[in-house]
């Protein structure tokens, strides 16, 4: 890189650069408007946003919406809800993937090649959506809040990532513990966890992410239980709401005294529910960008 | 996530002289075996007894019976699927997104990430990138309705083409069915643009960096550097992501076309994992909605074998 510097730059490349700059900030424009959008018109007057025209900053600033998201109850218990699944689905997705992993990181372990191949074909063949439907069901797990936690306790593919961190890990350390005494769980629990984290750190942001935007399965498999409801499912509802009272009236402006509650109550929690992701994933790119990779580039 | 590729090293073939020996190491392994068995046990409770409840789909299914009281049908329900007056219309709406996904969405990470890399300002290159995983990361209910409040006939869309006097009138998009391929299609590109970059940045940052200054000293432009020495060393990178891409043809993202599709644009936009839960979960024809994504799976499992081969013979790269 260095040395192209030290060449002076022709005027093609200048043209080159300057645009390539230009676009690069339109992507990022592209990228962050919308979000910045749903916040300027979160943080404004419900009735007056219904007027449209709020593009960089509230009109008539008030925290109301956020008021009426933590004063109804059913809107607290989906954000409960989705914070528990979001913990306890995180947690023990990463602990039971991490534990079948580590096994299978060894080529002494017997059977290997069988368990992979097991865990292979399902990464290219499933079920599909109405014979796990009807397993949920045989299992009592419909309208019971285990249906988000146990079917996404495993995934094989965050096993893969594992599998390929757990290799780098040098065998001496395991040695060492084992001629101390130490039997394998030991080994994996006080000394494979513990260097392990960044790799901990890039599944728990797969997992938590497909956790907190999951809607599908509040809205499958909790046929009568709208308390155990995520709140993507709930807002999942208000969209669709919206969408068929503007199709069935064509009625572009939502008028109605009733439609205010709703909308405020839209946008401040798709503020609510998108900030923390937003906070969080720049501090483990570093990670992730690498877990991406297992096995893509081959080079 | 789920359908990238994997190779994974043969273990070496350990010869064990007798069989108290093998017990012997499968002694010494227990903990070892037990932690893998667990998730082979998981795998077969949650991945293997559906593929096994596919068998409703050649069986007349009802609720209230079980699997094995329902009586055999044969391939009925393929039949009824491909003489529905819906068939033609819905693979239709299949392939026609994804081939346009194929054709725009692909090659756009690839023009991306060779366009960031010539950023030369290293800060700005890092913030960029960050800055556009940000849309991966936001759930589809999320964007559903950001789409929903801004192809409004008042949206901020038809505000800006009024003003600009592109449009005369304000269009209610996802009100007219002709608008949906292109608005799925745009939108997923717009989400998945930077994180899909992401694999070619980091093959463009194995490149040879004495290959560049070799090819300055000749004079070469920055774009025939692009062209002659970046596109070709990242070529296997993009096959591979082709051959997914093609296995996944069938798979129209399930997530965003069920929030963006309603009554009058269902023409354009039911496909078949639509269509599955539609008839499946909503009407309660449990044998049918397999038989149908049991179609959709064997098809998209042939996808993947053929766009495989193809790559190994014209490429010499393989995903098995």
């Amino acid at each position: 890189m260095k040395t192209k510097r030290k060449i002076k730059r022709s005027r093609g490349t200048v043209i080159f650069d300057t645009f390539n700059v230009i676009f690069m900030l339109l992507i990022c424009f592209v990228c962050l408007y919308p979000i910045w959008y749903v916040v300027v018109n979160s943080l404004n007057d419900a009735t007056d946003a219904l007027q449209g025209g709020i593009y960089w900053w509230p009109r008539k600033f008030s925290l109301a919406n956020y008021k009426s998201v933590f004063s109804n109850g059913s809107v607290l218990q989906a954000f409960k809800v989705t914070i528990g699944k979001t913990l306890i689905g995180t947690t023990l997705n990463v602990l039971f993937t991490a534990m079948v992993a580590y096994p299978l990181s060894k080529d002494r372990l017997i059977g290997r090649k069988y368990y992979m191949a097991i865990g292979t074909l399902t990464m290219f063949f499933s079920g599909g959506l109405i014979p796990t439907f009807l397993l949920f069901k045989q299992l009592n797990l419909l309208n019971n809040f285990l249906v988000y936690i146990i079917p996404a306790a495993f995934n094989f593919f965050n096993l893969l990532i594992f599998i390929n961190f757990f290799k780098e890990i040098p065998a001496a350390l395991e040695e060492s513990a084992k001629i101390d005494g130490a039997n394998d769980l030991t080994i994996f629990r006080k000394i494979i966890i513990p260097l392990s984290k960044p790799v901990f750190a890039t599944i728990a942001l797969f997992a938590g992410v497909g956790q907190w935007n999951d809607y599908f399965g509040g809205l499958m498999y909790m046929t009568n239980r709208t308390d155990l409801e995520p709140i993507q499912t709930f807002l999942y509802r208000l969209v669709a709401q919206v969408q068929s009272s503007q199709m069935a009236g064509n009625i572009s402006v939502q008028v109605q005294t009733s439609d205010t509650t709703s909308t405020s109550i839209k946008l401040a929690a798709m503020v609510i529910t998108t900030l923390p992701i937003c906070c969080v994933y720049p501090f483990l790119q570093k990670y992730f960008v690498k877990g991406m990779m297992v096995g893509a580039v081959k080079e | 996530m789920a359908d990238t590729a994997v190779t994974t090293k043969k273990p070496k073939k350990i010869k064990y002289r007798n069989k108290s020996s093998f017990y012997k190491q499968l002694a010494n392994q227990k903990y070892l075996q037990v932690m893998a068995l667990l998730g082979v046990a998981w795998m077969l409770i949650f991945n293997y007894i559906p593929m096994g409840g596919i068998v409703i789909a050649f069986k007349k299914f009802k609720i209230t019976r079980t699997i094995a009281e329902a009586p055999w049908v044969g391939l009925q329900y393929f039949k009824e699927f491909f003489m529905d007056d819906n068939f033609l219309n819905i693979m239709q709406n299949t392939l026609g997104i994804s081939l346009l996904k194929l054709i725009i969405g692909f090659p756009l990470p690839i023009i991306f990430a060779l366009l960031l890399n010539e950023i030369r300002n290293v800060k700005f290159k890092k913030i960029a990138q960050t800055i556009s995983y940000l849309p991966h990361f936001l759930s589809w209910v999320v964007l559903g309705g950001i789409m929903v409040t801004w192809l409004s006939k008042t949206g901020v869309i038809n505000d800006f083409l009024v003003a600009s006097h592109i449009i005369k009138e304000p269009i209610s998009f996802l009100g007219d069915a002709k608008y949906f391929w292109g608005l799925s299609v745009i939108s997923d590109s717009w989400k998945e643009l930077g994180w899909s970059a992401i694999i070619y940045l980091a093959a463009i940052a194995g490149v040879d960096q004495q290959m560049y200054e070799a090819a300055t000293v000749d004079g070469a432009t920055k774009l025939q550097k692009i062209f002659k020495i970046t596109l070709p060393s990242i070529t296997g990178t993009i096959a591979l992501m082709l051959i997914l891409q093609v296995s996944g043809l069938l798979n129209s993202n399930f997530d965003q076309v069920l929030i963006l599709k309603n009554q009058i644009n269902v023409s354009r936009s039911q496909v078949i994992d639509t269509y599955v839960y539609q008839v499946g979960m909503t009407m309660g024809k449990y044998s049918y909605a397999t038989a149908v994504g049991l179609f959709k799976s064997v098809i998209a499992l042939l996808l993947l074998v053929i766009a495989n081969k193809t790559s190994k013979k014209c490429l010499g790269r393989s995903l098995y």
